[in-house]
């Protein structure tokens, strides 16, 4: 228990009540939001192409949806962790408070990630039923089940797949604005806390996500491309490019106003506010602000001049990964920043990380480690999602005679 | 009820306050005993056994536990619909002893640590010239007894001979004076709001409870209420906050930070009664509520509080 105490304890200075001493929503309350922010990203980028038909972005769109299925699979796990008393997590589901904002998170999450799992399946359905003809072995099996019985790969259930898969799609577009907006609504609508309680807050939470999740999406198609050592798609990465700009200009927009709007206001407690942007947050506000801007300017360069080719990738690249920390330190501001300024708003804490432990940095880095791992092992256990890739045998992960 | 409250009243004058908190201890076992027998009531109290079922109550010494299971508490009908419980603060007559935090965390087993609190006492001190208060409260270190390992509290003497020094230069005190705060038993709750499961609730006689059993340490509540009120016990991993002793009131028992406090500026009592002492207070006094803009509808009223005061 004295361990206990002496982690969680934060300094404080000014007039803060003494229970604020404890901060009550850690790190890992930084990426949940974080998390599902990426899988509404990347959601959004696999239907522009799913339910819009734009065409550049066909290379990416199946790699975009299962990535945002195996984020969606984690988003819940930070949670999780941070329950005082994690085995009763699903009381919440069987005895849902609805007058609690957060009674509905299980079957929103639920519903999403049975809606990924069916959009997914159809999308990938056709490859499933060839890959359990051809695959041997256990593999064979697996392939088998996966494709649940059904293995009528005739153009008509073809299109029946492709029909199905889109109408899906265009559920999970306001789906996936509604998961994100609703975690925004968590904390805009407690008005006990001036940094959240902001009619906008569900619609920066909504926009910097797609932000990230572009970003997300950029990196990640760069970085496996590189690894595979195959070309990056050019009409792709300029899609990627005018989403970005188009995100991070918004966000950047939106923010800018509710922080004037709220200093314009100049309610009871500024004063806190802006001890709080020049105090404890003041690095990952910087960080926050410098993201978005490194990532505004090079896209905006990259536009202006036009660029292609390899320049193009590496500066698309940097500026995906500046808008995903730009926007990772922005979850930080809010979350962490929030629970900073003091309720009585003439106070600040000052809140420190623990770097082992059941809320830790650890924990968060495990936790976030792990969509990468599933996105790997599910991109190995349907490899068509390369569009046009040739199947290769020997670069089966899952190939039982590989492993003998 | 007035019996039993007057007879207690009445031990307390005649004991030391050794003896007095002890009898607290005594009155926390009554409750774990309860709570052992899955009483409704005095589940919703702080003493409840955590891990459920028969057993010592939570932070219970075995022989309270084994008194308790001898003399279980004879408890009194008891019909939520013919109470509505209120809390009054008159702040002029509090003199910062800090003997409620006491008898709070001992009566409810509230962990041992200046952080975690169900109830505590603001200082407030304008200096000469300055229209804005410094406050401080038991969570400043200097507001610790030594050695006391963070169970015992004392506010320091940083006012002497009303001086101040704030490290740069001395200045003089205009005024200060004191602030008990405690749950506030919201008639529209926010913490009863966000609860994503309903393991807390606003009972109809008043307090606002929490199903330990049930709460699934999710801390919404901690954030959504205004007062700061709410915590999470890292030993039980739930939420907690002040519920006026609900396992002392149904019993017809003062909660214990009233019982213990030594100048009446806590007053308790229950509005269904005209003579009750809560009713006579807000009778006879001006009386507020904390930030009544947030329409929280507190049913804790002060007299004689400042615009400080948050």
């Amino acid at each position: 228990m004295e361990h206990d105490i002496f982690h969680h304890v934060a300094p404080f200075t000014g007039f803060t009540f003494p229970n604020e001493t404890e901060v009550p929503w850690s790190e890992l309350i930084v990426i949940y939001p974080y998390i599902t922010g990426l899988v509404a990203g990347a959601f959004v980028i696999s239907s522009l192409h799913h339910v819009f038909g734009m065409e550049r972005f066909a290379p990416i769109s199946r790699f975009a949806l299962l990535t945002s299925l195996c984020f969606m699979f984690f988003a819940p796990t930070p949670l999780l962790f941070h329950l005082g008393q994690p085995t009763r997590a699903l009381n919440a589901v069987i005895t849902p408070h609805w007058t609690s904002a957060m009674a509905a998170f299980g079957y929103v999450a639920a519903f999403y990630v049975c809606l990924l799992l069916l959009e997914t399946w159809f999308s990938f359905r056709a490859d499933i039923v060839k890959m359990s003809k051809t695959r041997t072995g256990v593999m064979q099996k697996v392939y088998k089940l996966l494709t649940l019985g059904s293995d009528d790969v005739s153009q008509r259930a073809l299109d029946t797949d492709h029909t199905i898969a889109r109408r899906l799609a265009m559920i999970g577009i306001p789906g996936a604005c509604g998961l994100h907006g609703y975690v925004g609504f968590l904390f805009g609508s407690l008005k006990t806390r001036e940094w959240w309680s902001s009619d906008l807050m569900p619609i920066i939470f909504l926009l910097s996500a797609i932000g990230s999740g572009v970003g997300l999406l950029i990196v990640i198609y760069v970085v496996t491309s590189w690894w595979r050592k195959k070309p990056t798609d050019a009409g792709a990465m300029e899609g990627l490019l005018y989403v970005l700009w188009t995100g991070v200009v918004v966000v950047m927009v939106i923010e800018a106003l509710e922080m004037v709007q709220m200093l314009y206001k100049a309610r009871e407690g500024v004063e806190g506010v802006m001890d709080l942007v020049t105090g404890p947050i003041h690095i990952p506000m910087t960080m926050q602000w410098g993201g978005s801007l490194l990532a505004l300017i090079i896209t905006t360069i990259l536009m202006l001049y036009g660029t292609k080719g390899k320049k193009l990738v590496f500066w698309l690249f940097v500026s995906g990964l500046a808008m995903m920390i730009g926007v990772l330190a922005m979850r930080w501001n809010v979350v962490i920043g929030g629970q900073e300024l003091s309720k009585t708003m003439r106070g600040l804490v000052t809140f420190h990380p623990e770097v082992y432990g059941r809320e830790s940095l650890v924990t968060v880095s495990t936790l976030f480690t792990a969509p990468f791992v599933v996105l790997y092992l599910a991109q190995k256990l349907l490899p068509t999602v390369w569009e046009g890739e040739p199947l290769e045998p020997e670069e089966r992960v899952f190939d039982i005679h590989k492993a003998i | 009820m007035t019996t039993q409250i007057t007879k207690t009243e009445k031990e307390a004058g005649d004991l030391t306050r050794r003896d007095f908190l002890g009898l607290l201890g005594k009155g926390a076992a009554c409750a774990g005993a309860l709570a052992s027998a899955g009483t409704a009531l005095a589940s919703s109290g702080g003493a409840a056994n955590p891990l459920g079922g028969v057993g010592p109550a939570f932070q219970q010494e075995p022989d309270q536990y084994a008194e308790a299971v001898k003399n279980p508490p004879k408890i009194p009908d008891y019909n939520w619909t013919q109470h509505k419980w209120a809390f009054g603060v008159d702040a002029e007559r509090c003199i910062g002893c800090l003997r409620c935090i006491e008898a709070c965390k001992m009566e409810n087993s509230v962990q041992m640590d200046r952080n975690h609190t169900r109830t505590w006492v603001e200082r407030y001190a304008y200096l000469e010239g300055s229209d804005h208060a410094i406050v401080d409260s038991m969570h400043d270190i200097k507001n610790v007894i030594p050695g006391s390992k963070e169970t015992r509290f004392k506010f320091d003497n940083r006012y002497k001979d009303n001086q101040y020094n704030d490290g740069k230069e001395v200045k003089k005190v205009g005024k200060v004076f004191f602030v008990a705060k405690l749950c506030n038993q919201c008639t529209k709750p926010s913490c009863v709001q966000v609860c994503p499961t309903g393991a807390t609730y606003k009972a109809v006689d008043g307090p606002v409870l929490i199903d330990t059993k049930y709460c699934i340490g999710c801390q919404y509540c901690v954030q959504a209420c205004p007062y700061g009120a709410r915590s999470l016990n890292q030993v039980r991993g739930t939420a907690e906050k002040c519920n006026w002793c609900y396992h002392r009131i149904t019993k017809g028992l003062q909660p214990a930070c009233v019982e213990v406090c030594p100048t009446g500026t806590r007053i308790f009592g229950d509005r269904m009664d005209p003579e009750s002492p809560v009713n006579q207070f807000i009778r006879n006094n001006r009386v507020n509520v904390l930030q009544p803009a947030m329409g929280n509808y507190p049913n804790v009223f002060y007299k004689g509080i400042d615009k400080e005061v948050f």
